[in-house]
């Protein structure tokens, strides 16, 4: 299978250790960790920003070098902060994820996030579920070939939770694209093909969910284990840290 | 947007022909008298003045939203950076510590004093910074240069110091000269020339800079080509006008009402009402009593503390909502 995303080697100064990662089309990929793992940091690496060494190809392209307009088709960046000062329209917002303009796409995108009543709504009056429906509806903009979103399904309710994957699965069959999501819920992976599990800036595990979900990594790493029920804290792991903190 | 221009286009012929010829009367009774004298009239006095008030007032409307989006807060203008006072300071050193004459070195002297200020600002409240810490940064840098500015003109070789720069640091377009009018006007519009280019970058930031940066644009970089550019611009005007108020923050503010609300496509739209503004005020500050003169800052502070108020009233509850 041939490669959509090849990383080699980058880095973050401080906060990802060199890594290489390979990604190949129509795939979702989750990526988990503990607070500070380094989440946020992979995949702002794999959008070169901030970048202190390593590259980046997708499809080939070598990312830093891709104009503007080249890069909004190769790539897409959602991050965590859903934080908008200015009062952009909806529709505006969606747009200005287009390397031209085409109004049909943003018409499209509006449907598929049913955000038809927010449309000519100022974007910074919007609740923060409502911007990250409009935000989603940006990076899914110009089709890129690979979605890089930062905890896409935090400050959903249920409903887009479910929807939002549901719309994610589709553009990537459709575009024959890629996406790599960092997840906080675990409950949520069963509906990736692969996570990548981090830890310190590194990847300590990657593979499917279910290998991943059972696997004495996880455990060690999140300090909780699953059950029947649901999730618990993980006394072995938790004992083992508390043995560590004392002097 | 596109619908705007005409309207504005208009509303800038309007008021320039409106500032070349007001007062019409003492014009027409010259005319009569000597039509050399009144084309001397029109040509050395009333078209300099003109052009300074268009081009300072391009100048601050631009400088204005390209600051505000840099910095991602509304209240960012370049007297409220404390780049104009900046401005002025240079100019003051320039003109009576170094003894500097030629506009276009002044310029250069305004230019460098606005360049500090923003470079303190930046270093102060960092690039996208809480409303409160930009304008208590800004608030400190521009009583610190007006301080400064006010013991160089106190401790001036000249006496006269301080009577002479008051109108002048005021804000005035009376009895500029055409090659001071070029001085200022010459790097001002190059500043807002290449400032002009950043519009796209600009609006993709209000996405945030990890959104820029992702689709190519380097955040950090932008950010000191509209530091820089902006300082050139507003510091050759002030150079030569001094520091005018508020026309940054109105401008800006009602061109992003044309724009659909998005900073870097307001550049040029809060230029052309930048312009409109600044040659109004000027036209308002000819009803004046004759032999009395009003510097022009004075009436664009009047018009703009209002509107300061309510955008920071307006701020607050868009927060509390």
């Amino acid at each position: 299978m041939t490669s959509l995303l090849e990383a080699r080697g980058i880095e973050l100064e401080g906060r990802l250790s060199s890594t290489n990662l390979d990604c190949p089309s129509g795939v979702m990929i989750a990526v988990i960790g503990p607070n500070g793992a380094g989440k946020t940091s992979l995949l702002r690496a794999i959008a070169t920003i901030e970048l202190t060494a390593g590259r980046v190809h997708i499809c080939g392209a070598d990312v830093s070098r891709a104009p503007p307009g080249r890069r909004m088709q190769l790539l897409a960046f959602l991050p965590a902060t859903r934080s908008l000062i200015w009062p952009i329209k909806v529709r505006d917002v969606i747009a200005l994820g287009l390397p031209s303009p085409d109004s049909e796409r943003v018409d499209e995108l509006i449907e598929t996030l049913e955000l038809q009543a927010l449309a000519q709504r100022p974007v910074n009056h919007l609740s923060t579920g409502e911007r990250s429906r409009v935000l989603l509806a940006r990076a899914l903009a110009a089709r890129p070939r690979l979605l890089l979103l930062d905890e896409p399904l935090s400050n959903l309710d249920p409903y887009w939770v479910l929807k939002s994957l549901q719309i994610l699965r589709a553009e990537s069959e459709e575009n024959d694209s890629a996406v790599l999501a960092s997840v906080h819920d675990l409950n949520m992976l069963q509906a990736f093909d692969r996570a990548i599990l981090l830890s310190g800036g590194k990847v300590v595990s990657d593979g499917s969910p279910d290998e991943t979900l059972a696997s004495r990594v996880l455990a060690d790493e999140f300090r909780v284990e699953r059950t029947s029920s649901g999730w618990r804290i993980c006394e072995r792991v938790r004992q083992a840290a508390d043995q560590r903190s004392l002097p | 947007m596109k619908r705007s221009w005409p309207f504005l286009l208009s509303a800038l012929a309007l008021t320039a022909v409106l500032s070349l010829l007001t007062p019409f009367a003492s014009l027409v009774e010259l005319r009569r008298a000597d039509p050399n004298l009144a084309w001397m009239l029109i040509s050395q006095l009333r078209l300099p003045r003109t052009l300074l008030a268009l081009g300072y007032g391009a100048v601050l409307g631009m400088t204005g939203a390209a600051l505000q989006a840099n910095f991602a807060n509304p209240l960012a203008s370049p007297d409220i950076t404390g780049s104009s006072s900046g401005a002025a300071l240079g100019a003051v050193a320039g003109a009576y510590w170094l003894g500097i004459t030629g506009p276009l070195a002044l310029a250069a002297c305004g230019a460098s004093g606005a360049a500090l200020a923003l470079a303190m600002l930046f270093l102060v409240s960092g690039r996208r910074s809480e409303t409160a810490t930009l304008l208590l940064a800004g608030v400190a840098i521009a009583l610190a240069a007006g301080a400064c500015t006010s013991l160089l003109l106190a401790l001036a070789p000249s006496p006269f110091a301080f009577y002479d720069s008051f109108e002048w640091l005021m804000g005035s377009f009376v009895d500029r000269s055409l090659p001071q009018a070029i001085a200022a006007l010459v790097p001002s519009a190059v500043g807002c020339a290449l400032l002009a280019r950043k519009a796209r970058a600009l609006d993709m930031m209000a996405l945030g800079n990890d959104v820029a940066a992702s689709v190519g644009y380097d955040p950090r970089r932008l950010s000191i080509e509209v530091v820089g550019l902006s300082a050139i611009a507003v510091g050759a005007c002030v150079s030569v006008c001094g520091a005018i108020a508020f026309v940054g923050l109105i401008a800006p503010f009602a061109a992003r009402s044309l724009t659909r609300g998005h900073p870097g496509r307001a550049l040029l739209p809060a230029a052309a009402i930048g312009s409109i503004l600044l040659v109004v005020a000027d036209l308002l500050v000819r009803l004046a009593p004759a032999g009395r003169s009003i510097p022009v800052g004075v009436i664009t502070t009047a018009i703009g503390t209002p509107l300061f108020v309510w955008i920071v009233v307006r701020m607050r509850r868009t927060v509390t909502s």
